[in-house]
């Protein structure tokens, strides 16, 4: 069998007196595209920081393909590629030279370049590759951003808000290139405030909430688990009878949602509502996405 | 030329990682080397035009000649600080330090890196000084070795200082304040422009604590075959600060100190 691409074993971490992480356990398989969502200050960022060596973890321990993080860094680090969140770059050098630079710290050399011209041409970069990087404007800034984290063809990928303030376009490209390089054999791990990205990539998702892990499934049993289907009536100004308000979601202005878990319980909800004689004046089913998971499970934290 | 050397794929690590300090200076080069070469002609115009009738420190030896070893040492000195420090204090500032950290770089190999650059800039600022103060005076060398001993030793002594201010300040006056409050009254009040000889007894002593006081009267013994205090003192107080500050830089790089919380 395979060692994990990621195993992350009671890791707790202390800034001071806040409990920035409470006993995260995870693991994350070769070849899966994982999402880990949740509101700022969940602690996302502070994992993925302990998971690339720029934070130190106060218990637990994270590995790399069975490598250990803190102990066997180099060994860990060889095969991890981390797209920092914040928009950072080296004034002094253009996208080529810093991109065999950051080859060049893994320990590759001249017959790396193949690679650097596919991450630039799947990147979109290839026109800037001998422009300074200061010259470059926000969004290549952010393509070059991730083009370095690539740059030693590292088989495990972590992407820290990749998208925040990127145009659509460019998301676009950009996952189409993250789809190539997972269906390469790359495992991806994601973080991100756009949930309909992590629906669409993502086969199993974390979610986090104050520092702890409050689900953890594969994207279809989550949406299926969490929400299923819903349906929004409008039936005014009535009170409902008792037996629908557990399937009761939102209360708003006459407007009231319901989540289902299965298509017969629209026929329960209509019945029920037939007996109390209310009318229903409208009404909508729609699917649940995964911002409906994430509202119900980390509330107003969001 | 630095790709055409071949180069084994275990050091390509820390070799990168000094290729691009050394890019980082030599694309300023304006900046970072014709600068400082361009301030110590200026003193040494300056205080041989005035001084060079008046003041004779060592028999037989003009004050043009005796200041120029001086100068060079403490431009090498001051240039070996600053790459490490401002290259340190800029990726810090800018971010751009987590792609270095992100790395299997190892705390020695980052620390080698830094301290070759550092090294090298001095070195080549240094040379520059002395290649254009030929053109001056007729420079005398007792002891080459010596003087690249010192040269050596005082570039690596004043880099890894570099390193350790670098990784401790976080803002840039921070930095300026390491810059104006200590390497500059050292390097000042290190015998660069006179002999400590020439000072109270209680300023002797005080010179003495001083570790740039044996740097520059090392290089300066070099050049002239004497000096303030013995040779072999002076590099062996230079040698023993330079350890002492190497142990410090590796303690901090390996503990993560302020660079990974």
């Amino acid at each position: 069998m395979t060692s994990p691409a990621i195993k992350i074993n009671g890791v707790h971490k202390y800034f001071g007196s806040l409990h920035a992480l409470k006993g995260v356990d995870l693991t994350i398989e070769q070849g899966e595209f994982f999402a880990l969502l949740g509101p700022n200050g969940a602690g996302k960022s502070t994992l993925i920081n302990i998971l690339a060596g720029l934070i130190k973890p106060s218990a637990g321990n994270i590995a790399v393909m069975d490598f250990d993080v803190v102990h066997q860094y180099q060994q860990a680090r060889q095969l991890l590629g981390v797209v920092p969140q914040e928009l950072v770059f080296d004034p002094f050098f253009n996208v080529r030279e810093m991109l065999r630079f950051q080859a060049g710290y893994f320990g590759r050399g001249p017959e790396n370049d193949p690679w650097i011209d596919e991450i630039l041409e799947g990147l979109g970069l290839t026109d800037k590759a001998n422009t300074n990087m200061r010259k470059l404007s926000g969004g290549m800034k952010r393509r070059a951003l991730i083009a370095q984290a690539l740059a030693h063809k590292p088989p495990v990928i972590v992407l820290d808000e990749p998208t925040a303030g990127v145009d659509v376009e460019l998301r676009q490209m950009l996952w189409e290139f993250i789809k190539k390089l997972n269906r390469a054999g790359h495992t991806i791990i994601l973080t991100t405030h756009y949930l309909e990205e992590a629906e669409a990539l993502c086969s199993r998702v974390a979610m986090m909430k104050q520092g702890e892990i409050v689900a953890l499934d594969s994207t279809s049993n989550l949406l299926n688990k969490f929400a299923g289907k819903q349906l929004r009536l409008s039936l005014g100004k009535v009170t409902l009878p008792q037996g629908l308000l557990p399937m009761l979601r939102v209360q708003d202005n006459g407007i009231f949602t319901f989540a289902l878990s299965d298509m017969e319980q629209i026929e329960m909800v209509l019945s029920g509502l037939r007996a109390a004689n209310i009318k229903v004046l409208d009404m909508q089913l729609s699917e649940a996405d995964l911002e409906d998971v994430f509202l119900s499970l980390v509330g107003n934290h969001s | 030329m630095m790709e055409s050397i071949k180069i084994n794929a275990s050091i390509r690590g820390p070799w990168t990682l000094l290729k691009k300090e050394l890019l980082r200076f030599w694309r300023v080069a304006f900046q970072t080397v014709a600068a400082p070469v361009i301030t110590a002609l200026l003193y040494l115009l300056i205080f041989s035009h005035v001084l060079d009738k008046q003041v004779q420190v060592y028999d037989k030896v003009p004050y043009t000649a005796f200041l120029i070893p001086g100068l060079i040492m403490m431009s090498v000195l001051q240039n070996a600080f600053a790459n490490s420090s401002s290259s340190l204090i800029q990726s810090k500032v800018m971010g751009n330090l987590v792609f270095v950290l992100l790395t299997p770089l190892t705390h020695l190999q980052f620390f080698a890196a830094f301290l070759f650059a550092a090294i090298i800039r001095g070195l080549v600022v240094g040379l520059c000084i002395f290649l254009v103060a030929m053109w001056f005076v007729d420079i005398h060398m007792a002891n080459p070795w010596l003087i690249i001993a010192f040269a050596l030793l005082g570039s690596a002594l004043l880099g890894t200082f570099g390193i350790i201010a670098g990784i401790w300040a976080d803002r840039f006056d921070q930095m300026a304040a390491f810059q104006n409050f200590i390497i500059m009254p050292l390097s000042f009040l290190s015998g660069v422009f006179y002999s400590i000889h020439s000072l109270p007894p209680f300023w002797q002593k005080a010179s003495q604590l001083n570790p740039f006081f044996y740097m520059i009267d090392g290089f300066r013994y070099g050049f002239f075959g004497k000096g303030d205090v013995s040779p072999l003192i002076s590099l062996s107080v230079v040698g023993l600060s330079f350890l002492v500050l190497a142990w410090i830089t590796l303690k901090m790089l390996k503990s993560g100190y302020k660079l990974r919380t």
